[in-house]
């Protein structure tokens, strides 16, 4: 009974410890249950806002809506560079599950190219997670709805409808206007605004684009949606509408412009149209060229492989970037320095075929016999241009031809121009350390040598002898542009030399074929024939390889007696002057009768075997053809081409 | 309490009964029909199986080890076929009741001797090794914590218990960095500071607390929370659905859970306290415990107080095995209420 005893006391005491250990825990509980109400009050309530904002910026996505970019637009008001609606898909790389798959089947439905897979499949390796990958642009709206439709099996597919930029003229404006691009990584580090990653946004990249990217930009629209943690949008709660960027007028005919681009054909050259009065830029065209709408939309690979390999650069700009010596063209300007140094017009120099200038003969390309001034101008007589400008020394000559804007470098919106040499005594110092010489000044006198031009240049050369002003070379378009200074030039000598032009075409000169198929006007103009090689090649005419031949040259201003247009023409390697007035001549003639300019273009387009972008289509399928000849040939796949004696050997061996 | 997890598991689901309201409250009324079935049952009856039960659950947890279903990560679940149970649960009552056995049988004279303490631990040992073999830290802790819990009740002498705090305040580190998983280390470290990482494995605290925050007093509104709705907040129908629910009910909802939790802890207490047998009284007061600590460690978790343990809340959490849990501690609680027991009982 003790121990029962004393069980009972201690059994006693347990219930004791029991109920006051019992009333700690209970204590305990409370403390936490105080301590976590507490907790949650300070969340809740203390914190609500912070913790409200984060909710918000958990739920709503703002989706940036890309800009419509303000439009190109020419003086006429016609369109250069527009948006149109244009339906487009891209994958967002960290949303897609099976690339591979994805890939597979958007290439089915959208029936891409192996090329095409194969940049997106680079892209897609290369691209950063958040970076959206495109896939195809200018969808039509069937292959639009079908990809659409499949959205809940292609996670990562982001299919939208959007504008992209359109260039109605194509190749025509693609050196001058430039073209839009996705931007770079360089660029998103230099300014990392979320809408340079946004699908669909595009940023000048060349050219006027990216002169006035500022402007033609815009401001991008907003769209807050509601998503879940996945990225899936739910709802849209509400959208900003973007800002268009703003219009930019330019001095161009933009059809006069595609029409000289037309013209030039399968030659590579430049055309320059400009305004007598305003000096305003009315065509400035580079053929052959790419095609802008190429470019914006992402070019692919073997497209951009066939421009940097074409022998006729048609990534170069050749009416401001192409130095051309401008050859016997700058005889009308050297006529005005003569004229300004007091050279009788009338003074007849006499013609043997050439003229000996130290131990050395200086040819001429003809026998003239005995000239004057015009009928130097007009028959182009270099051995009267040698005689005469030793005569005067070379300074004064390229006094004048920095007058009419020889060697300069204009301002204008360009992201970059070529401006050439006018060569004198000063400048042979300091590039080449050596003394002025008479065969540097013979050379000089008929535009050779180390006289270079861009033809733009010859362009305001030929305005400004036709105005008589000192004609600036403008691009953006101006209502009541204030009228040029006059030049500080006789207006008497200035009309001769444009009688002396007029001989040239009109008269017994060397364009008589440029004579413009009108009635009442007529052109002025001087041909120039540019020595690509030294003559002991023989002279560089069509019977020689492309690149030997000469450079072919035109410059030119209509009417004579009231000049209202300006135009050059360049063709590279056109064999002689007799390639550019016919082209000078028709895009003159397309200003005053475009039925009958373009009656002549129709004829002529038929036998070159289409218009431009038909044959930038074929020869790119070609291209595309030899491409892939070369790699099957690369890869074993089909036996090399033999050449034509070892066509033999192995023809006998199969024999064998 | 239950019909409240069923309104906020309905918003959970997007205001639907599946997938889970619907068999929230399903369960529910299973597991309270066998509650009242339990409570029927004489305490006699509890005693007597506390150590079988016991004995079934440990075999049962060498069951998962050996054949487990490999799910999320850790082997935790038993497939007899039919039902699939999770047998760390079931060892939370059932450790309760073995020692409260225990501690009924040791007589009163040995409870401050070195007797009183070598049972507990082998107690202990096997289930805490089978369970951290899982691994499931979350459910050791409150194995131990109620093992413990029964043991300073029963009257273990104070100093042991202030002398392992400071063991496990020395270990603790030690453990972390010896003994836990990387994934549990992570948890941790994160907890301490979970917007290193928002992202990543911070990503449950912070959008826990956002869902809780941004609820204010009054909540967002019934089927209004944007947090659990755009899945932002996860496993918002489980482990965070204190938090699914704070964003709806705001402030208010979730003081009103804690109401409700206070509640249920001073019945479950008053029981013990009211019991007239010392297995009861133990069994009564651990058995409180556990919910306890499922709540407390639930929403101390929910609102960035500790780190991210599996731990649901009981009654509003949409899950079988710790609804099954709960249940049977209510069954009993409910037994022990309806038969307090005699005094005398102790000595017939």
């Amino acid at each position: 009974m003790s121990i029962s005893g004393g069980k009972t006391i201690s059994g006693a005491v347990q219930a004791l410890t029991f109920s006051r250990r019992a009333t700690i825990i209970g204590g305990l509980q409370v403390g936490i249950g105080v301590l976590l109400a507490g907790r949650m009050a300070y969340i809740s309530v203390a914190e609500n806002e912070r913790y409200q904002l984060l909710s918000e910026s958990n739920r709503v996505n703002l989706t940036l809506v890309p800009p419509r970019r303000g439009w190109l637009i020419d003086r006429n008001g016609k369109p250069i560079a527009n948006n149109k609606t244009d339906f487009r898909v891209d994958l967002i790389p960290d949303r897609m599950r099976d690339k591979e798959k994805t890939v597979a089947t958007l290439a089915q439905l959208l029936s891409l190219d192996q090329e095409e897979i194969d940049r997106i499949d680079k892209e897609l390796t290369q691209a950063s997670s958040f970076q959206p990958v495109q896939v195809a642009t200018g969808l039509d709206w069937e292959k639009f709805a079908a990809v659409s439709v499949r959205l809940p099996d292609l996670p990562g597919v982001s299919p939208r409808q959007g504008f992209s930029r359109f260039y109605p003229t194509g190749a025509a404006v693609g050196h001058l206007v430039g073209y839009v691009g996705i931007a770079s990584a360089e660029d998103y580090k230099e300014n990392p605004d979320p809408i340079l990653v946004t699908p669909g946004y595009k940023i000048g990249k060349d050219g006027l684009e990216k002169t006035f990217e500022d402007r033609l930009q815009g401001k991008p629209g907003a769209k807050r949606v509601e998503v879940t943690a996945r990225g899936k949008i739910v709802r849209e709660l509400d959208s900003r509408p973007d800002v268009p960027g703003k219009a930019l007028q330019l001095t161009l005919d933009v059809d006069l412009q595609e029409y000289a681009a037309r013209r030039l054909g399968p030659e590579s050259g430049s055309v320059v149209v400009m305004d007598c009065e305003t000096g305003d830029i009315l065509t400035m065209t580079s053929m052959p060229s790419f095609d802008p709408n190429s470019f914006s939309d992402g070019i692919g690979q073997t497209e951009y492989g066939m421009l940097r390999d074409d022998d006729h650069v048609p990534l170069r700009d050749k009416s401001l970037k192409g130095l051309f010596p401008p050859g016997s063209t700058i005889k009308p300007m050297v006529s005005l320095a003569l004229l300004r140094a007091g050279i009788d017009p009338e003074e007849t120099v006499s013609c043997p075929g050439g003229l000996r200038v130290g131990n050395r003969f200086f040819n001429c390309h003809s026998t003239h016999g005995s000239v004057n001034m015009k009928r130097a101008n007009a028959q182009s007589c270099d051995t009267y241009f040698y005689k005469m400008a030793l005569r005067i020394g070379y300074d004064a000559i390229a006094l004048m031809a920095r007058e009419l804007g020889l060697g300069a470098k204009y301002d204008l919106p360009v992201a970059s121009q070529s401006y050439g040499t006018v060569p004198d005594t000063q400048w042979i110092k300091k590039r080449h350390d050596r003394e002025w010489a008479n065969f540097d000044t013979v050379n000089s006198a008929i535009g050779q040598g180390y006289f270079l031009s861009n033809p733009l240049q010859l362009c305001v050369m030929a305005a400004r002898m036709a105005s008589g002003r000192k004609l600036e070379a403008k691009l953006l378009f101006e209502q009541d542009r204030p009228a040029a200074t006059p030049l500080d030039i006789s207006p008497e000598h200035l009309s001769y030399v444009r009688e002396a032009m007029s001989e040239v075409v009109n008269g017994a000169g060397t364009a008589r074929r440029a004579r413009l198929p009108l009635e009442d006007i007529k052109l002025g103009g001087k041909t120039g024939t540019a020595q690509v090689v030294s003559l002991k090649y023989g002279r560089g005419g069509r019977d020689v390889p492309w690149k030997f031949r000469d450079h072919g040259l035109f410059v030119c201003f209509a009417p004579v007696e009231n000049p209202r247009y300006a135009a050059s023409v360049v063709i590279q390697h056109g064999g002689g002057s007799s390639s550019a007035y016919p082209v000078a001549r028709d895009v003159m003639t397309f200003l005053y009768d475009r039925e009958q300019a373009m009656e002549k273009l129709i004829a002529l387009e038929e036998s070159w075997n289409g218009t431009i972008s038909e044959r930038m289509d074929r020869q790119l399928a070609a291209y595309r053809a030899q491409k892939e000849l070369e790699k099957a040939i690369a890869e074993g796949r089909i036996p090399p081409p033999q050449t034509e004696a070892n066509g033999e050997g192995s023809a006998a061996e199969v024999g064998q | 309490m239950a019909s409240f997890g069923f309104v906020v598991l309905y918003s959970a689901a997007g205001g639907s009964l599946t997938p889970w309201a619907g068999l929230h409250m399903i369960r529910f009324l299973v597991f309270l029909g066998m509650a009242i079935v339990f409570s029927r049952l004489k305490e006699n009856f509890w005693k007597t199986i506390a150590f079988p039960v016991y004995i079934t659950v440990v075999i049962m947890l060498l069951g998962v080890e050996l054949m487990g279903a490999v799910r999320g990560g850790s082997q935790r679940w038993l497939s007899l076929g039919f039902i699939r149970i999770q047998p760390s649960e079931l060892m939370k009552p059932a450790i309760i009741l073995a020692v409260a056995r225990f501690y009924d049988l040791l007589p009163a004279g040995q409870i401050r001797t070195w007797g009183a303490i070598w049972p507990l631990l082998i107690l202990l040992a096997f289930p805490c090794a089978l369970i951290l073999l899982q691994p499931d830290l979350g459910t050791t802790i409150t194995v131990v914590a109620g093992a413990m819990t029964v043991a300073f009740l029963a009257g273990l002498p104070m100093r042991l218990f202030i002398g392992g705090a400071a063991a496990v305040a020395v270990i603790a580190p030690l453990a972390f960095f010896f003994a836990l998983e990387e994934y549990q280390q992570r948890r941790v470290t994160t907890f301490l500071n979970p917007e290193n990482d928002p992202l990543g494995a911070g990503y449950h605290i912070s959008q826990s607390k956002i869902a809780i925050g941004s609820g204010g007093i009054f909540g967002k509104g019934f089927l209004n929370g944007t947090q659990s709705h755009l899945d932002y907040l996860p496993e918002g129908h489980t482990d965070f659905v204190f938090a699914t629910m704070a964003e709806e009910w705001g402030l208010m909802g979730g003081v009103a859970v804690l109401t409700g939790f206070f509640l249920l802890f001073r019945w479950g207490l008053g029981v013990a306290m009211k019991a007239k047998t010392r297995f009861s009284q133990l069994a009564a007061a651990g058995l409180t415990t556990t919910i306890f600590f499922y709540v407390a460690i639930n929403l101390m978790m929910v609102m960035g107080l500790a780190p991210v343990v599996g731990i649901p809340l009981p009654f509003l959490s949409h899950g079988g095995s710790s609804m099954m849990t709960i249940m049977i501690c209510i069954g009993i609680l409910m037994a022990i209420d309806r038969h307090p027991g005699r005094r005398s009982g102790t000595f017939g």
